[in-house]
């Protein structure tokens, strides 16, 4: 089980309609790969985010695989077009079966 | 002709200096989250008189990359720490059944002057103390908890909890009175050359900050942006880990994190910093 997994994302509060906007988002996770071995040589079981996604009013934006070279603490940078005021949703897919989510409401102004 | 010839001179002399300028450190200035300005340029404190005119932050010396990471809060790995920190300083713990709010509120006002003045003399204890032996004095003491350690994770944490909210004062820290025999040591520290290089730390740090070491800037090896999150090792970094790194790469024995020796060249090197912000939690490579 990955403990303090912390989902953060940054949207901007507004844009105008039709505009494009630059979305940060963050999950602290330990994305163990599988590869390592502990102090007494067993290895140590693979855990990490395998997906990442985002929808804007259900529609999708992104659609991301992970893969286990990918670094503790995953960081997406990425934008998307905002055609009307609405929700972005973000989540993750644990291997262990979690799934954590963020919402984030952007207004039209 | 002779005030053309002195003139002349004098142009010359600037281009020199220019030239060193070019070769140490860029010209960029730091704001973090568009709101802490950061002092990364300072006249050198009196004791470096001969020795420094101007004090720079590591911050200057590295890519603009990495010190676009320490700009922005949500881009700083190391804020990821100070939001642990955040809950242990609400977790009450130890037989006091006290948490660090219970006595000191709200960090964000109460330890904003902290960072910048240690390491500091004690005079209850009687002891010069870094922030982390502080931070272990107030588990021990008035929360009677377990000490977390030097250089530890949780310790990290707190300590950039503690500069986090420091970011922008400026450093100053006490050099004279009971800490003077101790500053005197530190600085014997720093320009003694040790290891089979046989390097000191001014060799590198005053001598030749900007220039290369292998493929990476030499800063001048100040303290004021500790704990330090380093992308070579994806975590935070205590100044006295920092000290193990470089004397080790003279290709000497080092000192324990927490010894007598270190905590003097701590103080030393926090000294020469004088002048410049608190920058903790910063980004480096």
């Amino acid at each position: 089980m990955a403990e303090n997994v912390t989902p953060r994302v940054r949207v901007p509060r507004s844009a105008a309609a039709g505009e494009t906007i630059t979305i940060k988002t963050l999950i602290s996770h330990t994305m163990e790969s599988g590869q390592r071995k502990d102090g007494d040589g067993n290895p140590i079981p693979r855990s990490i985010i395998n997906r990442f996604t985002c929808d804007f009013n259900g529609q999708n934006v992104i659609d991301v695989t992970l893969e286990p070279a990918i670094s503790t603490n995953p960081y997406f940078e990425f934008q998307s077009l905002v055609p009307e005021a609405g929700t972005f949703t973000f989540t993750w897919f644990d291997d262990d079966g979690s799934v954590y989510t963020d919402t984030k409401e952007i207004a039209i102004g | 002709m002779k005030k053309t010839m002195l003139r002349g001179a004098i142009a010359a002399a600037a281009m020199i200096v220019g030239a060193q300028g070019a070769l140490a450190q860029d010209a960029d200035s730091l704001t973090i989250n568009g709101e802490i300005d950061i002092v990364t340029e300072a006249p050198a404190a009196a004791h470096l008189d001969g020795a420094l005119r101007t004090v720079y932050s590591g911050w200057r010396f590295r890519s603009d990359e990495t010190q676009a990471m320490e700009m922005d809060d949500f881009d700083n790995p190391g804020m990821l720490a100070v939001e642990d920190a955040m809950v242990a300083w609400n977790t009450a713990e130890g037989t006091e059944g006290k948490s660090c709010a219970d006595c000191h509120g709200d960090a964000a006002e109460s330890m904003t002057n902290v960072r910048a003045v240690y390491p500091r003399w004690n005079e209850e204890a009687g002891e010069l103390r870094n922030l982390q032996m502080q931070i272990d004095a107030c588990r021990t003491e008035q929360m009677g908890a377990e000490a977390w350690g030097l250089d530890k994770t949780p310790m990290l944490n707190m300590e950039a909890l503690i500069s986090s909210v420091g970011r922008g004062t400026i450093v100053n820290v006490a050099i004279d009175g009971p800490v003077a025999d101790m500053w005197e040591q530190g600085r014997e520290l720093y320009y003694t050359r040790t290891g089979q290089l046989e390097l000191s730390c001014a060799n590198c740090h005053e001598d030749n900050y900007g220039n290369y070491i292998r493929a990476d800037h030499l800063s001048q090896g100040q303290i004021n942006g500790f704990p330090t999150y380093r992308l070579k090792n994806a975590k935070l970094n205590g100044v006295q880990g920092r000290f193990r790194g470089c004397v080790r790469d003279t290709r000497a024995e080092t000192y324990a994190v927490g010894s007598p020796e270190f905590m003097a060249l701590e103080l030393y090197v926090a000294s020469r910093g004088n002048g410049l912000a608190v920058e903790g939690p910063s980004v480096r490579n």
